[in-house]
């Protein structure tokens, strides 16, 4: 078989349009065997099957157990907990609790680490949350044309049906609740170098604000103020800032530049540095996402 | 406290050795999403604010829902079009 042949069969696979098996033969045609013979081959096919079905129960019970073994032995490896001489126990750590606060000016020190010390590591998780919106998009964005009509339907029968049920709690509850989640997603989010929380968390609830919303109200009511344009405008200004803000020390190769921004007092709310407009960018990405996320896997847009 | 986190701590393994076992997807995933809330509070418990709010926020918020529409999506929720 040539490379083109395998290279066909592989992308007939990938795309849903057959199984790997011997259809793609060029001398496969359907035939239509006699009555004996094809009890013959139900017969000898059934025992093929449970011949499959029992091989891949084994190989899969044989590899469970190879990854637990491995997973296991990795465990006993490991230091244990608490001993001096670990890598955790490095003056790293001595470093980030002493002068934490000093050198970053929050009081959140885990923020303090997460957005400034390893600012970069979160300017990654950022993107990759990005990309994964961007992926879910690839795979799921249903526009008009990619739409079967029956689906479109469907689906505009769905919504009629469920524009005119009158669920009343659940419209009252979202209307009541709505504000105050996106006002305690907001206050994490801002309050991030002095308190528990931070961009991630307060994203998170964020974006569960506005699905809420969109699960009350339908998606409709949400895409009066966001809609994908938005979604893809804020994702970007959000990630360019964070880029710009970051990636200078980069470029100029120093360790420990002076920031533009004064630290302010420790505990106020415009203190931290950077770390305020950073942990407001993050946020903005984050629920931007999240809902993103809904919206594609409940109609594929939004 | 030392007790609370040890009966966590054993509803925790119960609700990871149950949820592969339902057999309906809609109850493994009620499952996922206590074994998340728990954990939330353990995180808690060993004082890590930071980690318990992302993952009452993600584990037992975001996860559930994208599960759930998963669910619908794919018609195994009972009450949809095809399972009415």
């Amino acid at each position: 078989m040539s490379a083109k042949e395998l290279w066909g069969r592989f992308a007939a696979w990938v795309n849903g349009e057959a199984a790997p098996a011997a259809r793609f033969e060029k001398d496969y045609r359907p035939h239509l065997p006699s009555p004996r013979r094809r009890r013959q081959e139900e017969d000898s096919t059934g025992h093929a099957k449970t011949h499959e079905v029992l091989l891949y129960r084994v190989s899969t019970v044989l590899a469970s157990v190879a990854l637990i073994g491995i997973l296991l032995a990795t465990v006993t490896q490991l230091p244990l907990h608490g001993t001096p001489g670990t890598p955790d126990q490095n003056e790293v750590a001595l470093r980030y609790v002493e002068k934490g606060l000093e050198e970053t000016g929050a009081v959140n020190l885990v923020s303090g680490m997460i957005l400034d010390y390893r600012a970069f590591d979160t300017f990654g998780e950022s993107c990759v949350l990005f990309l994964t919106a961007m992926s879910v998009f690839v795979l799921l964005w249903n526009d008009k044309h990619s739409l079967p009509p029956k689906l479109e339907a469907e689906r505009k029968e769905d919504d009629q049906i469920l524009a005119e049920e009158e669920m009343h709690l659940l419209r009252h509850a979202a209307h009541f609740l709505t504000p105050f989640i996106l006002l305690f997603g907001i206050y994490v989010v801002i309050n991030g170098h002095l308190s528990p929380g931070g961009g991630f968390s307060g994203g998170i609830i964020i974006g569960s604000g506005l699905i809420f919303y969109a699960t009350a109200c339908g998606q409709k009511a949400v895409s009066r103020f966001f809609d994908r344009k938005a979604f893809y405008i804020l994702n970007f200004i959000c990630l360019a800032i964070y880029a710009g803000a970051k990636s200078y020390s980069f470029f100029l190769g120093a360790n420990h530049l002076e920031n533009p921004i004064p630290k302010g007092i420790p505990g106020a709310i415009l203190s931290g540095g950077m770390i305020l407009p950073l942990n407001i960018c993050v946020g903005i990405v984050v629920a931007c996402t999240m809902y993103a996320f809904y919206a594609l896997f409940n109609k594929g847009d939004f | 406290m030392i007790y609370l986190e040890y009966l966590l701590l054993i509803f925790l393994i119960v609700c990871a050795i149950l949820a592969p076992l339902c057999r309906r997807l809609l109850n493994a995933v009620l499952v996922f999403a206590a074994f998340s809330t728990v954990t939330a509070i353990l995180w808690l418990l060993m004082q890590a604010p930071d980690l318990a709010i992302t993952e009452a926020a993600v584990g037992a918020g975001i996860d559930t829902v994208l599960f759930l529409l998963t669910l619908k999506t794919a018609h195994f929720l009972d009450g949809t079009r095809d399972k009415k």
